[in-house]
C-alpha cells in the first residue's frame, strides 16, 4: 500500500527521489479522508517551496488542507493533468495523482521524513 | 422525469410581463443624449416572459422550499423561531418601506426615533452603553466589533496583533479576525466543553487584543467560569467580544455587560425574530462598552431634547461598513417583536427555549450519544458515532433522512470539535407536539439505522429531488445558465 | 408570552422528565455575580393593534416616497417595483426559509438564486456573479481585498467620483490589511483614464459607471490603463439597470464588478436591506467571497442545484477564506430575479431609456432657468449635478413646503459644492412632475432672492 521506496510526512505527503529531482505527492490515508477530491491549487513551474512550508492546496467538498513540501527546492513540474482530473488524487494518490516535481535543493532533508513502516505506524495500519 | 425547468427555458421571443409608460417627452435621438459606441451592442439574455409565467414560476419554486412556515427547524446555533406576521405589515409601512436614505433628517423623525428606542431597549438588553446598526449581520457585526477594538488599542499607542479563539468557535470568528488583520489564536475546550481557562492563560499576553467568545457556546453550555476569564483577559490589557448568536439563551437571565463583555453583536434574525429570508437579510446590532463608543461607524444616532438626529462628527470613528444606517426594514421587525414581547416575556423566551433544549436532549439520550450530557441552555450537540460505528450510517445520512420525515435536519459536523455532530436548537416557539413529533421521527431513524442501513444511506426518498452530487458541482463548477 | 404555546402543565410535565424542580435550576450554570436580579427595564409590552398603531404613527411621522416627490438617487432609487415582486417574493416558503444548506428541500431557493446568478452575469455582461453580498458599498470593500488576494499587490487608486460612502466603507475595508487607498480628482465630472497614479504595487483601479455625479465613465480606456500596468480593474455601480442600455462594464473590459442592486425591485427601506451584487470573470471565482449556486445532478440524475465551491467560506477555511461574509441578502436577490424575469430584454431596456430620456428632459429644463448652470459636460444617465443659484441645502428645505424631494445636496461630501445638487430621475417621475418640479425651483430661487434684497444667497 505505501511503497517502501517513497519518504512521508507528518502532514501525509510522499517524496520519490527520482535521479536529483523529488517527485511530491499525498497519500493514500490522505486522500481517503479526504474524501473525492475536486480541486488542487498547484504553484507554478519555476517557484520555490521550502521544507515543511504550504505549497498548494487540495480540497474536497467540505474541506481544505494546505500541502507541506517535503524538501525545499525549484519547482521544475507541475500534474497539469490534476486541473481538470482532480480525481486522480484519489484514484492513484502514489501515481498518477503526483502534484509537483522539487529540483531539490538539500536532498538530505527527506532523511528527516519518515520511511513506509514508520508513517504505517504514523497512521495506526502498522 | 422531467427536470423542473429554468425560468430561462420557459422563455417566447417577444413575450412581456410589465407595462411601463410610453416616453412622455419629447423624443430625441438617442445618439445626441448618449455617445453610439457607449450603448449596449447585445441585449442580455433575461427571460421573456408574461406575468402569469413569472407568477407561476416562482410561485412553483417556492413549493420547492422548506420554511419555518412549513415545519420545524431544529437548527443548533440558528435560532429558528417563528417570524410573526405582524412584523411584514409594520415593516411594509410606505413611511418606512418607501422613506429614502438621504430624506433630511427633520422629515424622518419616525424612524430616527425608532432606531433610537430600538437601540434604549437593546442596551437594557445587553448591559452596554452604545450601539450601532449599521452592521447587515451577525458576520458583518464581528467586523465592526473587531474594527472598533482595534482602533481603540491604536488610540492607546497599543499594538496589538492577536485574536484568541476557542475550538468550538463558529467559522466567522477566526474570518473576521483575519479581516482585521489579527493572528488567530485557538483554544481548546476543557473536558466539561467550557473554555480551558489554564490553556487560555498560556495564550494571553500583551499581544493579546481580544478574545471572542460565544455564550452560551457552540456545545450549548454556558461559560460556567466566564466572570473568571473576563477577569483574566481584562488582566492581560485585552477586550472580551460576545458572539451573539446564541443570545436567545440568556435574554433577562444575564446580560453579556454583566458577564464582563466589552463589545457584542446581536444577531436580530435570530433572537428578534426577524425572518432568515432563505440566507437573508439579516441584521447584526454591535453594543458596546463606554470606552468603546467614539469608535463606534458613523453615523449614529442621538436624541436631543425631542428630535432625533444622525451624528456624523465622530473623529475617533472607525467609518463605514455599508452605505446608509443598517438593514432598517429589520430593525422595524426587531422592535416590533420586542414591543410584543416587552421585559417578562423575553425572559419566557430564553427560559422556554431552554426548557425544550433540555426536554429534546433527554428524550433523545437513550437513542444518541451525547458527549457532554448535562443541562444545556438553548441548544444541544448531539452525535451520531453510535450509529456510524454500529450500522455504518454516517450523521449525514441521518440529517438526509430526516427530511423525509417532514423536519429540517440540524446543524450537523459543527462545532468541530464533536465527531458526527448534531446540534439541536428548539427555539421557545415550537409546542411540545411538535418536539414530540421530531423525536419520535429520530427514535424511528435510529430503528431504521438497525433494520434498514440503506434506506438512510440512500435518502431522502420523498423530496423534490434525491441526493444531489456536491462531487459533481465542486470539480465542474456549472454557475449559470447559458443560452443554447 | 404571545409567541410561546407551552401551557403551564406542559412546563411541568418537560420540568419532571429533564429532572428538575424548576426552570431555575435549569439556569444553575449562570454564576451568581453575573446574574440579572431585577426586571429588564424595557418600554411595556403592547398588544398587537397597539404595535399596530404605535409603529403605525413612527412611520407617519416620515416623508416617505409617495409624499413628496423624489428626485433624490445617490446610491437608492425609486423605480416602480411591480407589485408581483414582493407578493411572491413574500410568500412564506421564501420569507421564512433559512440558508439552503439542506439542498434537497430547498430546490426553490437554490434554483432561484442560480437564475439570479444568470441574470446578473447577463446585464452586467459577466462571466460569474455569487448569491449575494450586504450591499455596494460592502461589496466594493471585498472587491479590494479580492484585488490584493489576485494581484499580491498592496495599492488601490480609486476615482473621487465614486459614491463618497462607498470610498469610506473601502477604506475601512482595506486599512487594517495595509492596502493603501489612492484617490483620484475628478475632472468636470468624469476621471479621465491615464497612468499617473498607476504602478508596479496597484492591485486595482476603482472608477463608477454611471459615477456617483450621473456621468458616464470611460471604462474601457480604464480596463487598458490599469491591465497595462498589471492591475485590475474594478467596476462600481449603484444602479445596474443602466445596462438595460449602456454597453455593461464585463463587456469594456472590468475585472470585478461591485453593484448595488437595490434598484432591482427593492424597496427603499430607509437605507436597507439592499442587495450587494459582485461579478467576475471565470478565472477569479476562487477568490471570490460569498456563496455561490451550482447545477448538478441527483443519483436519479435529474437536475438540481447545490451551494459549492464553499471551500473558499469562512464554515471551512475559518481564517483562510476569502471573507466572513455568511448570511448574504438572498431575499433582495430573489426580488432582484422576479424583477428581471418580469422586465426581460425589453423591459430593462425601456426602463433604462426612459430613465435617460426624463432625466435629459429635466437637466435641459433645469439648465434653461436663471442662475443654474450645468457644471459637467459628460454625457450622464438617470443623474446629474446642477450648480445652483442658492446654496443646495436651503433650496432642498423650500422645495419640501413645495412638495419635492428636491436632490442630494453635494456640499456634504466635496468641498467647493455646497451649490452643487444631484438630481435623480427615474421611469417614475413624470413630465408633469418635473415641469411642476422646475415651476417651484425657479419660485424659490426668485423667493431667496427677494428675501434677501436682491442678493442670491
Amino acid at each position: 500500500m505505501y511503497p517502501e521506496d517513497y519518504r512521508y510526512s507528518t502532514e501525509h505527503e510522499w517524496a520519490k527521489r527520482e535521479n536529483g529531482r523529488v517527485r511530491v505527492g499525498i497519500t493514500r490515508f490522505a486522500a481517503d479522508r479526504l474524501t473525492d477530491v475536486v480541486y488542487v491549487e498547484l504553484p507554478q513551474v519555476g517557484s520555490e517551496v521550502r521544507f515543511m512550508q504550504p505549497f498548494g492546496v487540495v480540497e474536497s467538498v467540505k474541506a481544505a488542507s494546505e500541502l507541506y513540501a517535503p524538501v525545499s527546492g525549484r519547482v521544475v513540474e507541475v500534474n497539469e493533468r490534476l486541473r481538470d482530473h482532480p480525481e486522480l488524487v484519489n484514484e492513484d494518490p502514489h501515481g498518477e495523482g503526483w502534484m509537483i516535481v522539487v529540483e531539490a535543493t538539500d536532498p538530505s532533508e527527506l532523511d528527516r521524513l519518515m520511511d513506509a513502516q514508520a508513517y504505517r505506524q504514523h497512521i495506526g495500519e502498522a | 422525469m422531467r427536470d423542473f425547468p429554468l425560468i430561462f427555458e420557459q422563455s417566447v421571443s417577444g413575450r412581456r410581463g410589465f407595462g411601463l409608460p410610453d416616453p412622455d417627452v419629447p423624443a430625441r435621438p438617442l445618439e445626441e443624449l448618449v455617445p453610439q459606441q457607449a450603448l449596449r451592442r447585445r441585449p442580455p439574455a433575461l427571460p421573456e416572459v408574461s406575468e402569469l409565467d413569472v407568477v407561476r414560476h416562482y410561485t412553483r419554486l417556492s413549493h420547492r422550499n422548506f420554511s419555518i412556515d412549513e415545519g420545524f427547524y431544529p437548527l443548533g446555533s440558528c435560532t429558528m423561531k417563528y417570524n410573526p406576521k405582524l412584523h411584514e405589515e409594520v415593516a411594509r409601512l410606505p413611511g418606512f418601506a418607501r422613506l429614502h436614505p438621504y430624506t433630511p433628517e427633520e422629515l424622518a423623525q419616525g424612524a430616527l426615533q425608532l432606531l433610537w428606542e430600538l437601540g434604549e431597549e437593546l442596551r437594557e438588553l445587553a448591559g452596554m452603553d452604545a450601539v450601532t446598526f449599521q452592521p447587515a449581520a451577525g458576520a458583518h457585526g464581528e467586523l465592526v466589533g473587531l474594527l472598533v477594538i482595534r482602533a481603540y488599542f491604536a488610540s492607546r499607542g497599543e499594538k496589538r496583533t492577536r485574536v484568541i479563539v476557542p475550538d468550538s468557535a463558529h467559522g466567522t470568528n477566526p474570518a473576521t479576525a483575519a479581516m482585521v488583520g489579527y493572528e488567530v489564536v485557538t483554544v481548546r475546550s476543557d473536558a466539561r466543553g467550557n473554555l480551558d481557562l489554564v490553556a487560555l492563560e498560556e495564550h494571553l499576553d500583551e499581544r493579546t487584543a481580544a478574545v471572542m467568545l460565544t455564550n452560551p457556546n457552540t456545545l450549548g453550555l454556558f461559560e460556567e467560569q466566564v466572570d473568571r476569564i473576563a477577569e483574566r483577559v481584562h488582566a492581560a490589557g485585552a477586550q472580551m467580544y460576545l458572539d451573539g448568536a446564541n443570545f436567545n439563551a440568556m435574554v433577562g437571565i444575564t446580560r453579556p455587560g454583566d458577564q464582563g463583555f466589552d463589545v457584542m453583536h446581536m444577531n436580530l434574525h435570530k433572537t428578534f425574530s426577524t425572518p432568515h429570508g432563505g440566507g437573508g437579510p439579516g441584521a447584526g446590532v454591535v453594543a458596546v462598552k463606554s470606552h468603546l463608543e467614539p469608535f463606534l461607524p458613523v453615523p449614529v444616532v442621538v436624541r436631543e431634547g425631542d428630535r432625533y438626529r444622525l451624528d456624523f462628527d465622530r473623529p475617533q470613528s472607525v467609518g463605514r461598513v455599508r452605505a446608509f444606517y443598517g438593514n432598517f426594514a429589520n430593525l422595524v421587525r426587531a422592535y416590533a417583536y420586542l414591543r410584543t414581547v416587552g421585559a417578562e416575556g423575553l425572559r419566557a423566551v430564553a427560559e422556554h427555549a431552554v426548557l425544550h433544549a433540555n426536554y429534546l436532549r433527554v428524550r433523545l439520550a437513550p437513542y444518541y450519544e451525547i458527549p457532554y450530557d448535562r443541562i444545556c441552555k438553548h441548544e444541544f450537540v448531539a452525535s451520531g458515532v453510535r450509529q456510524k460505528r454500529r450500522d455504518g450510517v454516517t450523521t449525514r445520512d441521518i440529517a438526509k433522512r430526516l427530511l423525509d420525515y417532514g423536519f429540517h435536519a440540524p446543524t450537523v459536523y459543527f462545532p468541530l470539535i464533536v465527531e458526527e455532530a448534531i446540534m439541536i436548537e428548539p427555539t421557545e416557539t415550537e409546542s411540545l407536539q411538535t418536539l414530540d413529533a421530531f423525536v419520535d421521527a429520530m427514535v424511528a431513524i435510529d430503528r431504521e439505522c438497525q433494520e434498514d442501513p440503506e434506506k438512510v444511506r440512500t435518502a431522502p426518498h420523498t423530496t423534490a429531488v434525491g441526493r444531489l452530487d456536491e462531487v459533481r458541482a465542486a470539480r465542474s463548477p456549472d454557475l449559470r445558465w447559458k443560452p443554447a | 408570552m404571545r409567541y410561546i404555546p407551552t401551557t403551564p402543565e406542559e412546563r411541568e410535565y418537560m420540568l419532571r422528565l429533564i429532572g428538575v424542580r424548576s426552570v431555575e435550576d435549569l439556569f444553575a450554570d449562570v454564576p451568581d455575580s453575573v446574574r440579572l436580579r431585577r426586571p429588564l427595564r424595557l418600554r411595556p409590552a403592547l398588544s398587537d393593534p397597539e404595535v399596530l398603531r404605535y409603529l403605525g404613527a413612527l412611520a407617519n411621522r416620515n416623508a416617505h416616497a409617495d409624499r413628496l416627490t423624489c428626485f433624490v438617487g445617490a446610491g437608492a432609487y425609486d423605480h416602480f417595483v411591480p407589485p408581483a415582486v414582493w407578493q411572491l417574493v413574500g410568500r412564506g416558503e421564501f420569507l421564512t426559509a433559512y440558508t439552503p444548506y439542506q439542498a434537497e428541500i430547498m430546490q426553490g431557493e437554490l434554483q432561484a438564486t442560480y437564475e439570479y446568478q444568470t441574470m446578473v452575469c447577463e446585464l452586467l455582461g459577466m462571466e460569474v456573479a455569487n448569491a449575494s453580498m450586504y450591499d455596494g458599498a460592502s461589496a466594493l470593500g471585498e472587491a479590494a481585498v479580492m484585488a490584493r488576494d489576485l494581484t499580491k499587490r498592496d495599492r488601490v487608486v480609486v476615482s473621487r467620483a465614486v459614491h463618497p460612502e462607498y470610498r469610506q466603507v473601502l477604506r475601512t475595508y482595506t486599512e487594517p490589511l495595509g492596502i493603501r487607498v489612492v484617490e483620484l480628482p475628478h475632472e468636470a465630472g468624469t476621471t479621465p483614464p491615464g497612468p499617473r497614479e498607476l504602478n508596479g504595487r496597484t492591485a486595482a483601479v476603482v472608477v463608477q459607471h454611471p459615477n456617483f455625479f450621473g456621468c458616464l465613465e470611460d471604462v474601457r480606456g480604464w480596463a487598458e490603463a490599469a491591465h497595462g500596468a498589471g492591475a485590475l480593474l474594478v467596476v462600481a455601480c449603484s444602479d445596474p439597470l443602466a445596462f438595460g442600455l449602456l454597453e455593461p462594464p464585463g463587456a469594456l473590459g472590468a475585472d470585478i464588478i461591485a453593484a448595488e442592486g437595490q434598484p432591482l425591485g427593492n424597496p427603499l427601506n430607509f437605507g436597507g436591506p439592499y442587495l450587494g451584487i459582485i461579478a467576475t470573470r471565470q478565472e477569479f471565482v476562487r477568490r471570490m467571497p460569498g456563496r455561490l449556486v451550482g447545477a448538478t445532478v441527483d443519483r436519479h440524475g435529474r437536475r438540481g442545484f447545490v451551494l459549492t465551491l464553499q471551500t473558499r467560506e469562512q464554515h471551512i477555511r475559518r481564517e483562510k477564506a476569502t471573507s466572513n461574509i455568511c448570511t448574504n441578502e438572498a431575499l433582495n436577490a430573489l426580488a432582484a430575479a422576479v424583477y428581471l424575469s418580469l422586465l426581460g430584454p425589453q423591459g430593462v431596456r425601456q426602463v433604462a431609456e426612459l430613465c435617460l430620456r426624463k432625466a435629459d428632459y429635466l437637466k435641459s429644463r433645469v439648465a434653461e432657468l436663471p442662475g443654474f448652470q450645468l457644471p459637467f459636460r459628460a454625457p450622464t444617465f438617470h443623474e446629474f449635478v446642477v450648480r445652483t443659484p442658492r446654496p443646495a441645502e436651503a433650496l432642498v428645505r423650500a422645495l419640501i413646503r413645495e412638495g419635492f424631494l428636491a436632490g442630494l445636496p453635494l456640499g456634504r461630501f466635496y468641498r467647493g459644492m455646497r451649490d452643487c445638487l444631484l438630481v435623480a430621475v427615474t421611469e417614475t417621475r413624470t413630465r408633469e412632475e418635473m415641469d411642476r418640479f422646475v415651476e417651484a425651483l425657479e419660485r424659490a430661487c426668485r423667493r431667496g432672492r427677494q428675501a434677501v434684497g436682491g442678493r442670491v444667497l
